[in-house]
């Protein structure tokens, strides 16, 4: 472990790929430390499989862009740790004459634990799928838009009929129109956008035809989802119903109350970013009311308030993958010049047609926050709903620790465990914001998150003990 | 819960063994996935009210595929890429911290 990189990246998505691209054209030695075997985060996951079996030319080409970064990823001679759990980032101070931090970064693969030495830590973690509580949730049968295309990408596996969909925003409709393009059959497709949605987006539509290729794409594929003789209705308080295992899928539309027998039901309101990892290492959160979601505060050049700590991409508000790809990129530029490896003006030189690239690809996004803001009801669901999956903790008993005294999602989280299993809050922890701030009448910004302690995932304490034989070595 | 598309492309075989029930899937397939091929109608209980759980988000953010792989409890299914021969079962309530 005598090795001290210039930049160690976590994330193998869009923006830590094209980071370490960037890093390492500007002779940056570079680590980049991912959970997935091969490169591509979750937006272009199992990528150049899919170019090798052809399977990515059926799912589309904005898929396939990421067959191309990979490939210059895999070139540009970055080091590459793949199948990885981080669990654990330090900061240290650094010797004389050395920049004020240096990363200490922990991780395993297949049982055994691992360190990585960085003077700089960028925090590529993308996004997760917002939480979507609803009754029956937790049934098996019932998960994310983004799993099943995830299954589909890596395992070129189709859902069980009959499917449901149900959701809001772009990623339900391109899923739908890719299973049906591979020969897969939707029982109905949900649309959970709230009626006259549109309206409050029609503002932001100018911004918007600046992307025009990409609502063109939104467009073409509402029109595929029509045109395939797929009920489309708007309907809400979507339920999931059964015995142990999803057999039914309920929801209420204007014509009143219906059940529909379902195998599996996949559910998406929008994504959030991955922060967790910047959570927990202590940078500053911001509250996006756009994006009804936290995130680290980032300055232009996705330093976070933590000394030598960027964070870049999705994980810093979602943008999408092209976003990010560029944010990857003015990070790694970024961390460079605090390095003292490249000076201000040409940092700046270099940035400008990046920062150009993505004020294009980002002017959509106001469009599509207001178009897809989610439902209250998935924000604050009803109080029989769980919020904790792991717990089992639900919003009634949230708000029953409210109304007890508890304050804030700390004291909670000890009332009721809420945020205490294995996921750490990954998938409560919004739910469990906004209804603190729903019972107490105060503003989400306010309520904030839980506390996220060490490790960053669970680690078995033979596994922590592979570290002490790796010291000793 | 789900099948495989109808055209498999000559990706290498592997069988695991679900409960002890083989399941073939391809190199590269995850162990959340065999699971989801199994035709298992759940892949673990919770430790708080036993009821049945199946893998939510396939990206390691939701903790509801934990498995015993190999032996090894509580490992995130999704995040574990199978190998030939691979022992999976679903994971029943909690975990004994000494078995």
């Amino acid at each position: 472990m005598t090795d001290v990189y210039d930049l160690v990246i976590i994330g193998g998505g869009p923006a830590g790929l094209a980071a370490a691209v960037q890093a390492s054209e500007l002779d940056l030695r570079t680590v980049l430390i991912d959970e997935q075997p091969a490169p591509g985060g979750q937006i272009y996951r199992s990528v150049e499989r899919a170019e090798r079996d052809g399977l990515a030319a059926r799912l589309g080409p904005n898929y396939q862009r990421g067959a191309s970064l990979a490939g210059a990823f895999r070139a540009c001679g970055a080091d590459y740790e793949a199948g990885c759990q981080v669990w654990q980032a330090e900061a240290a101070q650094g010797g004389p004459g050395q920049p004020p931090r240096q990363w200490t970064v922990h991780f395993t693969r297949d049982g055994q634990s691992r360190s990585v030495r960085g003077r700089h830590l960028l925090l590529a973690s993308g996004a997760q799928e917002r939480p979507v509580p609803i009754r029956g949730w937790t049934l098996p049968g019932v998960m994310t838009v983004g799993a099943a295309q995830l299954l589909l990408k890596s395992s070129r596996m189709l859902p069980e009929e009959p499917v449901w969909i149900a959701g809001s925003g772009p990623l339900p409709l391109l899923y739908a129109s890719q299973l049906l393009s591979l020969g897969g059959r939707l029982a109905g497709y949900i649309d959970t956008t709230p009626r006259g949605r549109w309206r409050a987006a029609l503002p932001h539509l100018p911004g918007a035809l600046a992307n025009a290729p990409y609502l063109a794409k939104g467009i073409m594929l509402r029109w595929t989802l029509l045109r395939s003789g797929v009920e489309i209705q708007h309907a809400e308080e979507i339920e999931a119903r059964g015995t142990g295992r999803l057999e039914a899928v309920r929801f209420r539309t204007a014509r009143g109350i219906r059940e529909e027998p379902a195998r599996v039901l996949l559910l998406h309101e929008g994504v959030i970013p991955n922060a967790h990892a910047a959570m927990a290492l202590g940078c500053a959160q911001r509250w996006d009311e756009g994006q009804q979601a936290f995130r680290p505060e980032t300055d232009e050049w996705a330093a976070s308030s933590v000394d030598g700590l960027s964070v870049a991409g999705d994980a810093a508000g979602i943008g999408g993958a092209r976003v990010a790809e560029v944010g990857g990129r003015i990070a790694a530029l970024g961390a460079a010049h605090r390095l003292g490896r490249i000076g201000e003006a040409s940092r700046d030189a270099l940035s400008m047609p990046l920062r150009r690239e993505r004020g294009r690809h980002a002017r959509i996004r106001p469009f599509l926050d207001a178009l897809f803001r989610p439902n209250r009801s998935v924000l604050v669901p009803p109080d029989d709903v769980l919020a904790c999956r792991c717990e089992e903790v639900t919003v009634g008993g949230i708000r029953q620790a409210v109304s007890l005294g508890a304050v804030g999602p700390n004291q909670v989280k000890s009332y009721t465990r809420c945020g205490m299993g294995p996921c750490q809050g990954r998938q409560c922890a919004p739910t469990l914001a906004q209804v603190i701030a729903d019972s107490t009448g105060q503003p989400v910004a306010d309520v904030g998150y839980p506390r996220i302690r060490p490790p960053l995932k669970p680690i078995t304490l033979g596994e922590l003990a592979t570290l002490a034989g790796e010291g000793a070595a | 819960m789900f099948r495989k598309l109808p055209d498999p492309p000559r990706h290498d075989r592997v069988t695991v063994h679900v409960d002890g029930h083989a399941v073939t899937v391809s190199a590269g397939d995850t162990a959340a996935a065999a699971v989801l091929a199994s035709g298992l109608p759940y892949s673990r209980t919770t430790t708080v009210s036993g009821s049945p759980r199946a893998p939510y988000c396939m990206m390691g953010v939701c903790f509801e595929c934990l498995m015993i792989v190999d032996g090894d409890p509580s490992r995130q299914g999704c995040q574990v890429i199978v190998r030939d021969g691979m022992r999976i079962e679903r994971q029943l309530g909690g975990r004994e911290l000494l078995s």
